[in-house]
């Protein structure tokens, strides 16, 4: 009976990792392809990287899109981490339930709701203080710290409640100023958190497609508004190199973090470790 | 150590402050107070202006009335029937999706779980990949699996199952594969989370006194996973309710789900008050399904505390 159900989970397993690759690894595979024609395939080649290289419009969209990532994300980084010590160090406070609340709901609210509902913020700040004047990368930008926040702000939480509150307790039992306790105790245990984060409030920003285009304004084209206007209209080859390198670079990205943090918690278990062992 | 100056203390307390207050003034001005604008708006009419529809207050000398608001918004979206066909639709795609998730998911879920501890990193690190990749992106994948001369038509052509291609893409079938391939990591992350952390020895001591898997499974594992299953679907359901990408881009033309139907209604016909509305119903049909799981988060957390 057990090996019968090994066997099913192993399928389950195979079946719902392929489910989850072939459709990227095929895309990978026809940015290669020669053929202008997506779907036959004519021979090996490199002709679309080396047109996405001569189109300026991907270029700027690209490099709008991650500026704007690279500053949303650190301010989302700050605020949710801020936002998670609010909820797990800070004890009660009035308004902590709606302060729940607001975090809670970004991490599933519909995306069109945010982005109209920010739009409309926008213009009647416009006609009360005239701010923020021209919509565009700034706009965008606060959109994105909104929603990313909320996912530093829950990473952030699930490691501050998963750590040992007595080294915390104790610097402040010898006299440490809470803020001083933060940056010297707190900060370096929850780095790891704050940097994963970053890196998914960064991948967020640089993916949102429905925020930037209510925010935005006639100027800013990020690069998924861009690209969602090509391929509206079906699969282009050059699409598939775009996004075969965006994968790649997130993908390897993703893994070398994932190694080093992973290397970290394996070096402070061993710290720890010694320490015990020293003691005895 | 001078510790207990006067002027510590009050830095103590300020900097309490600025952490609680700091993001709480952030997502009130930003995430919350939008919602109100939203509503106000719901009841306005549309003119051609800048902004595109009529204030609430008017204090000017020439307005004739210094307060102003119509219903006409929500008695449009009860006439026509585009609203209520993608409201339902939306409910509908979002429903069976998220159940397509449950039972995709949950085997994976249970299959990482018990996985030895090495496999369970490389497997979840491989659900959570695909998640930090380009959502955009991944939905464009699956046109070139679905289109005619895609992928899957190719294979099906060529093994001599079909001899024309069939229609997949832009179809509901499109949408439902998107949506389920979209938030399948959704489903699974706390699914695991929670699977991961029961007792597997109750299970043994069931199986040693003579009990089926199966019934294993429904009496002790199926019950105990509930909380998982909870929060993993509501993580499917209620960004899948709302969500506009898919249907644009692997739907039909009668795929109307609200998300896009909002999108177009906003993009296309700029009729901002109407939109609003169409935002402001949709919230109202959300907010159940939000309060039950961030009821579900807040027991979660207090449960580790």
């Amino acid at each position: 009976m057990n090996r019968q159900r090994s066997t099913f989970l192993i399928t389950v397993l195979c079946f719902g990792y392929a489910f989850l690759y072939i459709p990227i690894i095929m895309v990978m595979i026809y940015s290669f392809n020669d053929s202008r024609i997506v779907s036959v395939w004519g021979g090996f080649s490199f002709r679309w990287y080396l047109a996405l290289l001569d189109n300026r419009q991907i270029i700027e969209a690209a490099l709008l899109s991650l500026r704007i990532a690279f500053i949303s994300a650190t301010i989302a980084t700050i605020l949710g981490t801020l936002a998670g010590l609010a909820l797990t160090r800070m004890g009660r406070f009035r308004g902590r339930i709606l302060f729940t609340g607001m975090i809670v709901a970004p991490l599933v609210m519909p995306e069109v709701i945010t982005g109209l509902s920010l739009l409309l913020l926008f213009v009647s700040l416009q006609d009360f203080i005239g701010w923020p004047g021209e919509r565009g990368a700034t706009t965008i930008m606060i959109g994105h710290i909104t929603f990313s926040m909320a996912y530093v702000a829950v990473i952030v939480q699930s490691r501050l409640m998963s750590m040992d509150q007595s080294l915390e307790e104790a610097a402040m039992d010898l006299g440490g100023r809470p803020f001083r306790v933060m940056i010297d105790i707190t900060l370096p245990i929850i780095a790891p958190a704050m940097l994963s984060g970053w890196l998914l409030a960064f991948t967020l920003s640089l993916d949102d497609l429905v925020i930037a285009s209510f925010v935005s304004g006639p100027g800013a084209s990020t690069l998924p508004m861009w690209i969602y206007s090509k391929i509206r209209l079906g699969v282009t080859p050059d699409i598939n190199a775009l996004a075969t390198i965006i994968i790649t670079i997130v993908s390897i990205g993703v893994v070398i973090a994932g190694w080093l943090m992973l290397r970290q918690e394996k070096q402070r278990q061993q710290d720890v470790q010694l320490a015990y062992n020293n003691n005895l | 150590m001078s510790s207990n100056l006067p002027q510590q203390r009050i830095m103590d307390i300020l900097w309490r402050r600025f952490v609680i207050v700091a993001p709480y003034l952030w997502l009130f001005i930003f995430f919350l107070a939008p919602f109100a604008i939203i509503f106000k708006i719901s009841f306005a009419d549309p003119i051609v202006a800048q902004p595109p529809f009529t204030p609430l207050f008017n204090f000017s000398v020439q307005a004739d009335k210094w307060f102003y608001f119509t219903l006409d918004n929500y008695r449009f979206l009860l006439e026509d029937n585009l609203y209520w066909i993608s409201y339902l639709k939306s409910f509908k795609i979002a429903f069976i999706s998220t159940c397509l998730c449950l039972l995709i998911g949950y085997p994976m879920a249970y299959a990482i779980a018990r996985a030895s501890p090495v496999w369970r990193n490389v497997l979840l690190f491989l659900i959570i990949l695909p998640f930090w990749t380009s959502f955009l992106l991944r939905v464009y994948a699956w046109m070139g699996m679905l289109s005619t001369h895609g992928v899957i038509n190719n294979l099906l052509i060529s093994i001599g199952f079909i001899d024309q291609p069939l229609k997949l893409l832009y179809t509901d079938f499109a949408v439902y594969v998107g949506i389920v391939y979209s938030y399948l990591p959704f489903m699974i992350l706390p699914l695991f989370a929670n699977l991961v952390k029961l007792d597997f020895d109750l299970n043994e001591a069931a199986a040693d006194l003579g009990a089926k898997p199966l019934v294993i499974f429904r009496d002790i594992t199926l019950p105990l996973s509930i909380p998982g299953i909870i929060a993993g679907s509501l993580l499917v359901f209620i960004p899948a309710l709302g969500e506009f990408v898919i249907p644009a881009l692997l739907g039909g033309l009668d795929t109307l789900m609200i998300g896009r139907t909002l999108y177009d209604e906003f993009f296309s016909n700029r009729d901002w008050p109407l939109s609003s509305a169409v935002a402001t119903v949709l919230l109202l049909i959300l907010v159940l399904p939000m309060m039950i799981f961030q009821h579900h988060q807040i027991n979660e957390t207090d449960y580790q505390e």
